[in-house]
Formats: structure tokens, C-alpha cells, sequence
């Protein structure tokens, strides 16, 4: 069976912690706030003390603790490796359980009083008050990310599909003879938010002759239980996704989301046994693409007349896996748009899983860094590979009253295709 | 803590920047030397005035108080060993004027270093301290400890670049030292009293910094030597071949051992020695000055050179300098970072000198630096865990600053003094000049409250 970590099995890890700060330059939460409890190497010491009885589980180590948005930005630069995202993960899970509570978010609902939490639904509140929120699974991390009283009413959110992605296709796609086979791990908000996305991965791959299956009985990755503290329900997403996804003999798994790829990636890695097998065929779908070489047979399309002027972010949960030439070398081939680089592509989107929902003012603050760039770069759109961070980036432009519009990169190639 | 004082401190700063709870007591309790004491209290002021009432009433309750910028000195400066409050900078993080016509700018203590770097090459304009932990330490903690880095062989240290300041006395009054001028010799020299002080003399809350243009464009260079020798020696004879690189940094044998087995990354074997060069200058300049590099090093044993053309070859070469940290846990979990600095031309004698304290302890250490200004990082690596082992460090690391003396050199070039070298002291300095010091320090802090117990012991 999958078993997370303990927060006493990252002892060793968090022993590794030299102090030397280095994180400070690096966690986008501590670049909104300068106290040392935020930053990783003070999660570190916290966690530490917590492990060696010298603090208390106490409202205050709850709200440290949820100042994090899980973004591996400090492991990434980290000379010593220290795993503070996985730690914090740990430690909400600790509090979950010793609280008794199903969620961190309730934990910490709790603990924060936040009169601005109480303010009632999102400004697309009927997106959650509809029917057609209700066809979204209890266990979708949805659920987690938009916990309907708790979303602050001015948030810009994605109305709910009528119809969630998987509904529209059947199970398997066929392609051509001697082209690869993969699955497509879609996640909650291509399924029930973005489906287009879906759809243009789907172009793509037809036009790659790819075979596609889309497993009916996968679930939600799991991030955003991990980020909520819920040990249990992680547990059983994985068990489900593990089953869902073995059931076909496949080269790839693909998936169009950065933090589905870190929830089925990285995560199952961790996971160790059958897990981290599967976690070895888990592709982000630019790298997947490149390797098939759909950047050399864009490029030698016609180059279109009109182009858009089009800038890329780096998610999180890609750059630290050091995917950021492959998604760049995509949008660089396409014969409609003229790429452009931004200054400030590779700072977070402020997002963080369940962060944003508690912590939305500085959720807000981290994402008005990413203003600038994406003005001063004259971008007509603003490209990414994860639809958190399009909602977020659509957000902060919303709120700087910024032109540009965010796109998921696979629509722009979609776009693109000959037809 | 007294409760009455929390109250004076809520007053001053307010509420929220004053705490007293557990985690902020242990978040403010260590820096980068990895040993910790929990203070009392941790307060945020906002400037000098509210700095200037915090150390009137520390005088007058007698309690401790210790400054702390980003917390990553290597010496202890920033730690509170006698409990009492942590002042942290971190709110006085503001860039106040850069002005691109008399090539000055005034910041607070708490800028972070790169992001006044970033500031001024915007306009063109030039701030070269450049300390490896430039993207999170603070320009007061950098003025503090006098930082440097590698670019100091051609630009010198941060105290070259400090015009003036503004300094909260121990006893609180906020005076000036220095000014905006290039040029100023009115009453002594506080203002390089300050620098390196390591907060012990008053606390900075301005800076008045001197810029330099931008130079137009760089060139890196590496190049491998059969021995530890031949790279000093190339060191020696381009300096006397009359070029001055921005950046001359080296490696030993066992360093280029331990990036080699880390990663995988392909260095010849018969390497001895690394030399890193970066000169920079305007563009068509740069070209003739790699190959006059080239030609002086060429007789002195050179095995491999790589020269890059393209930012991104040079991105490559640094690389290998950055890998040098992280690759050294393979050797032992516990480092100990030593700074010592030697004359130029004796650093092969101190290179060898370390080799046979190494030896003799059977500890392995390691080292690389700037081979330029003779600042050498020594690392003494064991595993605390084994008894027996920090004693051993303890001994050599001793012998090693001996040596370095012996040789007309430094125990620390940049790191400071702190706690961790604070016993050490007499080695160095003699009765009088230690005398010297513990005068100026009386005067100006006679209940000995700032950073009590930092740099001389009391
Ligand atoms: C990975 C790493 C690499 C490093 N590389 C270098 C290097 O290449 N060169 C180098 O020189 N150093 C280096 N250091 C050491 C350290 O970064 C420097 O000493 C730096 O200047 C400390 O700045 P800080 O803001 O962290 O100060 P802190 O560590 O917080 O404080 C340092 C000292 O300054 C005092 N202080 C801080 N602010 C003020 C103020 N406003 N007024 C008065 N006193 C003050 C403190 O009391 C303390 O004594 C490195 C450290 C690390 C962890
Ligand atoms: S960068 Fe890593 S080792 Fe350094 S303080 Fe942060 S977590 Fe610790
Ligand atoms: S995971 Fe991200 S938010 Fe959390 S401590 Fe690390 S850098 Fe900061």
C-alpha cells in the first residue's frame, strides 16, 4: 500500500539543512513577507523543533506551516538538497491527524478567522452554486482548491464545462501503425475547467499519429490533497490512479498540467514500488512532444503573415524539474507567433495548490510580481503549460488591468496545425 | 523577558513587530556558522529613530542587543549568545536615490545585495562586491563584515565602494560618517571605522555607496595545470604582465576530485589545478587580453584550456565553480569553512602547507578561492558524528592559521571574526593593538550591550 512519509522519516533530510540561507533568495512567499518562519530554512528549524518536542503544535506552527505553497523552488536551489515542500507536506499532514480533521484547510479555517475568507462565493460564484458543480467528484482536488465559502469574491475563475473532458471521448483513440501509445492523465481542470486544452493535446496527437487512451476511471492527481494535509485521500487517489493507469500497456503516460505531473511524477517517485515503476513512464507533454520531434516539423510550416507576439511562463512544478528549453523550443517553432521572452518568466504564479485559498492577499502580492514583465515584453498572449497557473496568471492580469490573455501552449499549436 | 520592556518595545516599533513566540524565537536563533541561542525578543524596526530608542533603553535596562541583516555570516556575528534582542534589518530594505551623474547611491542596511547590483546595471552603472552569497545577504551585513568575492582582485572589497553612513551609536545617537564625496579627510575615518565592525561599534541604517560604469562586456577563461605551482605561478605573471582580470579564481587537486566524482563532469586526471580567469573591459579590448593570458600561461604546465565565447560557455565555466559546495558533502557531512588569506606569491607554500596538516591529521580538506588576492577557502571536512573528529579539526584548523600567519598572511580575509574566531584573536593581533581595540570599544559602548562578546572577548 502507498504510505506517505512520516515528518520523522525526513529527519535525516532536514538534518541536512546547513542554515546557510541561501532559500531566502528563492521562496516567493518570503519575497512578500521577510520574517524567517516563512522562509525554508525556518520551516526547516520549525520542523526540527516540532520532531524534537521543543515547540507545540499550536495554532502559530499550523499558520507557518500553511504559508507555503509547495513550490520546490527552494529544493531546486538548495546546495544541499533539503526537500522543505515534502516537509511542509509532511508537517500538514501531521496536524491533520493529530486534530482529527479531515483537511489542513479546516485546521487552518479554524486558526485564521480570516474575515475576508467569509466574504462568500468567487465572483464566478455560480460555477460553484451551479449543477454543474456537483458533477465534480468529492475527492477532486477542486474541491480542495475552491472550498465555495472560502474563495474570495474577487477572484477571476474558469466556469465549469458542461460536459468534463473525459465524458466526450471514448477510452482509446487509435493512431497510426508504429507510432508510440500513450495515455492521457487529464487532472481536474482540464476535466472539468479547461477541456479545451484536452481537446488540442487530442489535435496534436492525431496529427502525430499517436495512439491516445484516456483512462475513464482516473482521478484527481493528488496535489492538492497533499498540499490540503490529507493523508488519506491521497492514499486512495494514488491507489486509484496506480490501477487506472496500469491497465494498458502504454510508452507514455502524458500529462498537460504541471502539477499533475509532479502529483503522478515526482509524488509516486516517492512512493517507491509499483508507484515509482509508473512514475517512469509519467511525460510532461512538451517533452514528450520535442521528443518526437514536433518542433522541427512546425518550424518548416510556412511562417504566417500575422503573428502574435506571444511570452511563456515557467510553472513551478516544470522548472525544477529543469523543463524550460523544451516548452520555449515549441513556441519558437510556430509559424503564427513571434516569441518573446519576459523578464520574470521563471517567478512562481503565487498559486500554490491550496495557498492561494488562505492566504489569497499575499497570493495576490506574489502574482502582481509577474505584472511587469509580462507588460514590458509586449506579449499579445501569455503562454503555460499548467492551467493553475492560467487561472492565476488571468487573475493577476485582471487585476493590473493588463491586455495580454493566457493560454495553454497546446491550443496555440493546436492552432497552428495544417489542417 | 520583562514584560514592561516588550510594552517600551510594542511602543516604539509597534505591535506587530515586536514577538516573543517560540518559532520567531528559534527562526532568530542561528545563522550560517549552525549554532544556535534563542534570544529573548526579536524586533523589526522601521528606521534610526525607532533603532536610536531601542539601544537608549537597552543602555538603560542593561540588556543585549544584536543586529542581524540576513543571517548568513559564517562567524556567528548576527547571534544572540547572550539571549536579550535580535534587531533584524529586514524592514529597512529600500534603495533610496541612485544618481547616475556623481556615480553615488544611498540604500538601507537591509537591500539585499543583488538587488542593488540589478538596480544600478540598469542604468548602466557598476557595484562589483560581489560575495557568493550576494543573492540573499544584505548591503549592511556585507559593510558589517567588509565582504568580498572574486571580483575583489580587480575592484577591491565592499569597504572601497563605502563613501558614508549613517550609524545609530551604541548609546543611540544617530550620527553621519563621510559624505558624497569622492574626497573627505574632516575628523577621523569613521566611516572604514565601521566597515568590518560586524556590529559591534553601532548600527548602520544608511549607505552611501560609490558606483563605477558598467563595464561593457566579459570574457571567462579556464584553464587546467599539471601542478599547484604552474597556477600560481600563471597568477604571479599575469599580474606582472601588467593585466589585472576581474576574477581569478582556483581550485586544488582534491576540489577538482570532488566536483569530478559529484558530477560526472569531464576534467582531465592529470589536472592539478584550476584557474578560473574573467577579465572584462570594453569588448574589443577583451579579445587581445585572453590571448596575452593564454600566451603568459602556456609554459607553466598547462593541460587543457577552455575559452568561452558566448554567455552561455561562460554560464558553463562558473558552473564548475558553483559545483565545488554542494560536491564537497560527498566527501564528509561536516565542513568547516576557514578564510584565510595569504600575500599573492605564498600560495603554494600555504597550499602545501595544508596538505601536510591534512595529512598529518588524516582529515581530508579542501581547497579553492580567490587565487588573486591570496584568499584561500579552506575546508576542513569530517564527520561530527565519529568521536574524535572535531577535536581533530580543532587542531588542525589552529595549525592552519599558524601557518597562514607564518606567512605573512590573515586568519580571515572576509568571513569575520565573530565567535568562531574570537579565541583565536591573540594569534594574530598583539596585547596592544587588542588593548586598542577594547578602548575604542569601552568608549563608545561603555554597558557593553551591542553584540556583546563578538570579534574581541570580553
Ligand atoms: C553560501 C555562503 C557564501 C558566502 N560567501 C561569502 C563570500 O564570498 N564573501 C564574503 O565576504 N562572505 C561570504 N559569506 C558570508 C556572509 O554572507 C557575509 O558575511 C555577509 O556579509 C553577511 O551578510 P548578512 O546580511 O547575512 O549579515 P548577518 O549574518 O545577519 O550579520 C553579519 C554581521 O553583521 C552585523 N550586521 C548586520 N547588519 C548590520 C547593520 N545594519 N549594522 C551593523 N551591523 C550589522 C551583524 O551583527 C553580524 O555581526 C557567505 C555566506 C554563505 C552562507
Ligand atoms: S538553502 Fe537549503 S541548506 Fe541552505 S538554509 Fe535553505 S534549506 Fe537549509
Ligand atoms: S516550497 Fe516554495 S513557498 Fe514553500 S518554502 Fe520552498 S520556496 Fe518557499
Amino acid at each position: 500500500m502507498a504510505k506517505h512519509k512520516k515528518l520523522e522519516d525526513y529527519r535525516d533530510q532536514i538534518e541536512q539543512c546547513v542554515k546557510c540561507g541561501a532559500c531566502q533568495a528563492h521562496c516567493p512567499v518570503f519575497g512578500e513577507h521577510k520574517r524567517e518562519s516563512i522562509v525554508a530554512r525556518g520551516k526547516v528549524a520549525l520542523a526540527h523543533a516540532l520532531l524534537n518536542d521543543e515547540v507545540k503544535l499550536d495554532e502559530r506552527l499550523v499558520e507557518d506551516m500553511s504559508k507555503c505553497l509547495l513550490c520546490a523552488s527552494c529544493f531546486d536551489k538548495c546546495p544541499n538538497l533539503v526537500p522543505t515542500d515534502e516537509i511542509v507536506a509532511a508537517a500538514r499532514r501531521e496536524i491533520t491527524e493529530k486534530q482529527g480533521l479531515s483537511s489542513f484547510g479546516k485546521v487552518l479555517t479554524t486558526v485564521l478567522k480570516h474575515p475576508r475568507l467569509m466574504n462568500g462565493l468567487a465572483k464566478s460564484g455560480k460555477a460553484f452554486s451551479s449543477l454543474l458543480f456537483k458533477k465534480v467528484p468529492e475527492q477532486s482536488g477542486l474541491r480542495l482548491r475552491f472550498p465555495a465559502p472560502f474563495v474570495s469574491r474577487e477572484r477571476s475563475i474558469p466556469e465549469i464545462a458542461a460536459q468534463p473532458f473525459r465524458e466526450s471521448h471514448p477510452e482509446v483513440i487509435p493512431g497510426a501503425e508504429g507510432k508510440p501509445t500513450v495515455s492521457f492523465f487529464t487532472g481536474c481542470m482540464i476535466n472539468y475547467m479547461y477541456p479545451e486544452i484536452g481537446e488540442a493535446l487530442l489535435k496534436i496527437l492525431k496529427f502525430m499519429g499517436v495512439t491516445v487512451i484516456i483512462p475513464q476511471d482516473q482521478g484527481c492527481c493528488g496535489l492538492p490533497a497533499i498540499s490540503a494535509g490529507d493523508g488519506a485521500t491521497v492514499e486512495e487517489l494514488s491507489r486509484r490512479n496506480l490501477a487506472a493507469l496500469s491497465r494498458h500497456r502504454v510508452d507514455a503516460v502524458l500529462t498537460a498540467c504541471a502539477t499533475c505531473n509532479e502529483g503522478i511524477g515526482r509524488h509516486f517517485r516517492h512512493l517507491e514500488g509499483d508507484y515509482a515503476t509508473l512514475a517512469e513512464k509519467v511525460v510532461d507533454m512538451n517533452v514528450f512532444l520535442v521528443r518526437q520531434g514536433l518542433d522541427r516539423l512546425l518550424a518548416e510550416l510556412p511562417r504566417k503573415e500575422v503573428f502574435q507576439r506571444v511570452t511563456y511562463h515557467d510553472p513551478c512544478h516544470l522548472r525544477t524539474q529543469g523543463i524550460t528549453k523544451e516548452p520555449r523550443a515549441l513556441l519558437k517553432a510556430l509559424p503564427g507567433v513571434r516569441f518573446i521572452e519576459m523578464e520574470g518568466a521563471d517567478r512562481c504564479c503565487g498559486l500554490g495548490g491550496t495557498f492561494s485559498v488562505y492566504h489569497y492577499d499575499t497570493s495576490k502580492l506574489i502574482g502582481a510580481r509577474k505584472a511587469p514583465g509580462i507588460e514590458q515584453s509586449g506579449a499579445d498572449l501569455v503562454a503555460t503549460a499548467c492551467p493553475g497557473c492560467m487561472m492565476q496568471l488571468q487573475d493577476t492580469i485582471n487585476h493590473a488591468g493588463l491586455k495580454p490573455r493566457v493560454i495553454h501552449l497546446l491550443e496555440l499549436i493546436a492552432r497552428d496545425l495544417p489542417a | 523577558m520583562d514584560q514592561r520592556i516588550i510594552r517600551i518595545l510594542q511602543e516604539i516599533v509597534g505591535k506587530d513587530q515586536v514577538t516573543t513566540e517560540r518559532a520567531d524565537l528559534i527562526c532568530y536563533s542561528y545563522d550560517a556558522t549552525q549554532q544556535q541561542y534563542l534570544p529573548e525578543v526579536v524586533v523589526f524596526p522601521a528606521d534610526a529613530k525607532e533603532i536610536s530608542l531601542i539601544l537608549k533603553m537597552a543602555n538603560a535596562e542593561k540588556i543585549p542587543v544584536f543586529p542581524r541583516g540576513a543571517g548568513s555570516g559564517f562567524t556567528g556575528g548576527s547571534l544572540p549568545t547572550r539571549g536579550g534582542i535580535v534587531l533584524v534589518t529586514a524592514r529597512m530594505d529600500k534603495i533610496l536615490r541612485i544618481d547616475s551623474e556623481n556615480l553615488v547611491a544611498e540604500v538601507e542596511p537591509g537591500v539585499v545585495t543583488e538587488k542593488f547590483q540589478q538596480a544600478v546595471e540598469k542604468v548602466g552603472l557598476f557595484y562589483p562586491p560581489d560575495p557568493a552569497s550576494l543573492k540573499f545577504s544584505t548591503l549592511g551585513g556585507n559593510v558589517a563584515e567588509c565582504a568580498g568575492g572574486p571580483r575583489c582582485v580587480k575592484y577591491g572589497v565592499t569597504k572601497d565602494y563605502i563613501l558614508g553612513l549613517e550609524v545609530v551609536t551604541p548609546q543611540g545617537d544617530i550620527i553621519r560618517t563621510g559624505g558624497e564625496t569622492m574626497k573627505g579627510v574632516v575628523g577621523y575615518d569613521l566611516t572604514k571605522l565601521m566597515c568590518g565592525s560586524e556590529g559591534t561599534l553601532g548600527i548602520i541604517t544608511k549607505i552611501i555607496i560609490k558606483l563605477l560604469p558598467l563595464p561593457e562586456a566579459r570574457k571567462t577563461m579556464l584553464v587546467l595545470f599539471d601542478s599547484i605551482d604552474g597556477a600560481a605561478r600563471a597568477v604571479s605573471a599575469i599580474i606582472g604582465g601588467k593585466i589585472i582580470p576581474a576574477t581569478l579564481e582556483f581550485m586544488d587537486a582534491t576540489t577538482i576530485d570532488c566536483v569530478r566524482k559529484a558530477t560526472g563532469m569531464q576534467l582531465p586526471e592529470s589536472a592539478q589545478a584550476v584557474l578560473i580567469i574573467e577579465v572584462d573591459g570594453e569588448r574589443e579590448m577583451l579579445e587581445r587580453q585572453a590571448q596575452k593570458i593564454l600566451q603568459i600561461v602556456e609554459p607553466l604546465g598547462v593541460v587543457e584550456t577552455r575559452v568561452a565565447n558566448t554567455p552561455a560557455e561562460s554560464e558553463d565555466i562558473w558552473k564548475v565553480r558553483r559545483l565545488v559546495s554542494p560536491s564537497l558533502r560527498k566527501v564528509n557531512p561536516d565542513k568547516f569553512n576557514e578564510d584565510i588569506c595569504v600575500p599573492r606569491s605564498r600560495v603554494p607554500e600555504m597550499i602545501r602547507a595544508v596538505e601536510a596538516i591534512a595529512k598529518q591529521h588524516a582529515i581530508p580538506i579542501v581547497n579553492f578561492g580567490h587565487a588573486g588576492d591570496g584568499n584561500i577557502h579552506v575546508n576542513v571536512m569530517i564527520d561530527k558524528k565519529v568521536p574524535g573528529e572535531q577535536e581533530k579539526a580543532d587542531q588542525a584548523i589552529e595549525e592552519i592559521f599558524a601557518a597562514a600567519l607564518k606567512l605573512g598572511g590573515t586568519m580571515s580575509g572576509e568571513h569575520g571574526v565573530g565567535i568562531t574566531k574570537a579565541p583565536y584573536i591573540p594569534m594574530e593581533l598583539d596585547p596592544a593593538a587588542v588593548a586598542y581595540m577594547k578602548t575604542i570599544k569601552q568608549a563608545l559602548d561603555p554597558n557593553n550591550i551591542l553584540n556583546p562578546g563578538k570579534v574581541l572577548l570580553d
